[in-house]
């Protein structure tokens, strides 16, 4: 269709954008992995020195290294649970005739629009604070003693908080899936008799199987880097015990000054999310191709 | 369907969603009520019913300049949404209209560079801006929210722009129209519902974008995201100035969002979902 003058100007439109991305994607890349082989101090930047593998056995041997990669899949996997098992029990829900829908579902997605440092600070501060939250003046009217969560469970609080977050976006996601299911079919399950948990199984949850997998996708992706609502509750604490694989790079980039231990560490951050990611898209190709 | 429900199954439906969906909604409800209390009110405990006083607004504003973090959220949220347009329309546009074997690659590529994490160029993004001088600057925050959301930006566009039929175009062209007329006339007015749904989810991602933002700037260019930060080593009683920012803070963005339901399953879901 198109002539060869709109050809060429179509491949010029893109450079730009591809070039952009390149280098945006090649050159802090690039320098991460060889700061991650220097001894690199911002505190004594005139003693540079080749430090070969010296910083990946640096925190390959801290133990807060092992904790935060365990915590970064703590946060993941439970978030994801949380969501899309949530996520389809509100799609459900939401796809039921109910008086004011409109209204529910806007409702129902508005924490997703709420910035992470807002969601966070008032989670931790009016929901969980020990002493003047809603949870604490509910333990005390059911006649508990209230729970300090982020001294207790700090990263079940933080799970709860992003769970929090990302349960809008599964529901949203599973609603649109939901109601492109045919109503024929669903009509003719019934006829044949089906009962309610049966076409759940066999209709209903294979129509959607594309969605979650999309879910799942694209919450890993903003999960792996989850950061502000760490720094604004716990941050990291107590001891590291809710610190997370981006939290703990920080902390050695910014707060220990130390540029190559962090890179070191931004190369395993990206090495663990290439793992996942060829994981998932394996999951999902399979899934989007159609 | 044209089945008719029972009164009384729709209404214990009704009931269900109606509780689960204020549960839900009820920590944004309570900072905006909270937002109207005084600071002892504010801890005062479980309390629905605010005096309704604007005196926290009048302080975030007065004590922390609110004004100031608010204005550079907009300036760096609705920049960075439109420089990104700027970059990405030509390379959705020949993307979707005159695609070769190499396009689904380089879509492809485009959005794993949203597969690598922030965290890992954290050090030498912060020394480029440190050596350039970019660190808490509004020029240097747009450009890096406009790098990290181009690639959404792009694939936004480009399943908006498939959907417009390429027969209009040959159309246009029988009638002798030139490749610029075909811009202007043909395909823009077609394009602009999908760039506007761009343009509005973007915003929304940027404005609530949380690690460059905090990471990168400290006071001159603080959005509201690194503005609220600030609350977490608070002196003294601070609840009902924290619900009054946030409420400021998010107001904003949960308008926009409810317009774009639509828009934000199809852009988030790289259009897989519609």
């Amino acid at each position: 269709m198109a002539t060869r003058q709109t050809r060429t100007l179509a491949r010029f439109m893109m450079v730009p954008s591809v070039i952009l991305l390149l280098v945006w994607m090649v050159v802090p890349l690039a320098m991460t992995l060889w700061f991650s082989f220097q001894n690199y101090n911002l505190l004594n930047p005139a003693n540079v020195s080749f430090g070969g593998l010296f910083n990946y056995r640096f925190f390959y041997t801290d133990p807060a290294f092992f904790q935060s990669i365990w915590n970064t899949l703590v946060i993941v996997l439970g978030v994801l649970l949380i969501t899309v098992i949530g996520g389809i029990a509100l799609a459900l829900l939401l796809d039921q005739p109910i008086f004011g829908q409109g209204i529910v579902r806007i409702l129902v997605i508005s924490p997703f629009f709420v910035m992470p440092p807002v969601a966070a600070l008032v989670w931790k501060n009016m929901l969980m604070h020990p002493g003047y939250g809603v949870f604490a003046d509910i333990a005390r009217f059911v006649g508990l003693r209230p729970i300090d969560w982020f001294a207790q469970y700090p990263l079940f609080s933080i799970i709860l908080i992003v769970a929090w977050q990302w349960l809008p976006f599964a529901t949203l996601i599973l609603l649109t899936s939901l109601q492109s299911l045919d109503g024929e079919q669903k009509e003719a399950a019934e006829m044949d008799g089906a009962g309610a948990l049966s076409r759940f199984i066999h209709l209903t949850l294979p129509h959607m199987a594309r969605a979650i997998t999309v879910v799942i996708l694209i919450q890993t992706i903003f999960l792996l880097g989850i950061y502000a609502e760490i720094l604004v509750t716990t941050n990291g604490g107590p001891g590291y015990a809710s610190t997370n694989l981006p939290f703990l790079i920080y902390r050695t980039a910014l707060l220990g000054y130390d540029v190559g231990g962090a890179s070191a560490g931004g190369i395993i951050a990206v090495v663990l999310a290439n793992i996942v990611a060829l994981f998932l898209m394996r999951a999902v190709g399979r899934n989007l191709d159609k | 369907m044209a089945r008719t429900v029972p009164t009384g199954t729709k209404l214990g439906w009704t009931i269900a969603a109606w509780v689960v969906a204020l549960l839900i909604f009820f920590p944004i409800l309570y900072t905006i009520v909270t937002s109207f209390k005084s600071e002892t009110e504010a801890i005062a405990g479980f309390n629905l019913v605010p005096s309704g006083t604007l005196e926290s607004y009048r302080e975030v504003q007065s004590q922390y300049n609110y004004f100031k973090p608010f204005m550079n959220s907009v300036i760096i949220a609705v920049g960075s949404t439109i420089l990104a347009l700027l970059v990405a329309i030509p390379a959705a546009w020949s993307m979707a209209f005159s695609p070769t074997r190499r396009t689904r690659d380089i879509l492809m590529w485009m959005l794993s560079t949203k597969m690598m994490p922030a965290v890992a160029v954290l050090v030498p993004m912060y020394l480029i801006f440190r050596d350039w001088g970019l660190l808490d600057s509004r020029i240097g925050l747009t450009v890096m929210l406009m790098l990290i959301n181009l690639p959404i930006v792009v694939w936004m566009l480009y399943t908006y722009f498939r959907e417009i039929p390429g027969e209009i175009l040959e159309a246009a062209r029988m009638d002798g129209a030139t490749l610029w007329g075909e811009i202007v006339y043909v395909l823009t007015p077609m394009a602009v519902p999908g760039i506007a749904s761009t343009l509005l989810l973007n915003i929304i991602l940027a404005w609530n974008e949380a690690f460059w933002t905090i990471r990168l700037t400290t006071t001159n260019a603080a959005p509201l995201t690194a503005f609220i930060v600030s609350f977490s080593s608070p002196q003294g009683l601070f609840w009902a100035k924290l619900s009054a920012a946030s409420t400021l803070a998010i107001a904003p963005i949960l308008v926009l969002g409810w317009f774009s339901q639509k828009q934000l399953v199809r852009g988030l879901t790289f259009g897989a979902v519609k």
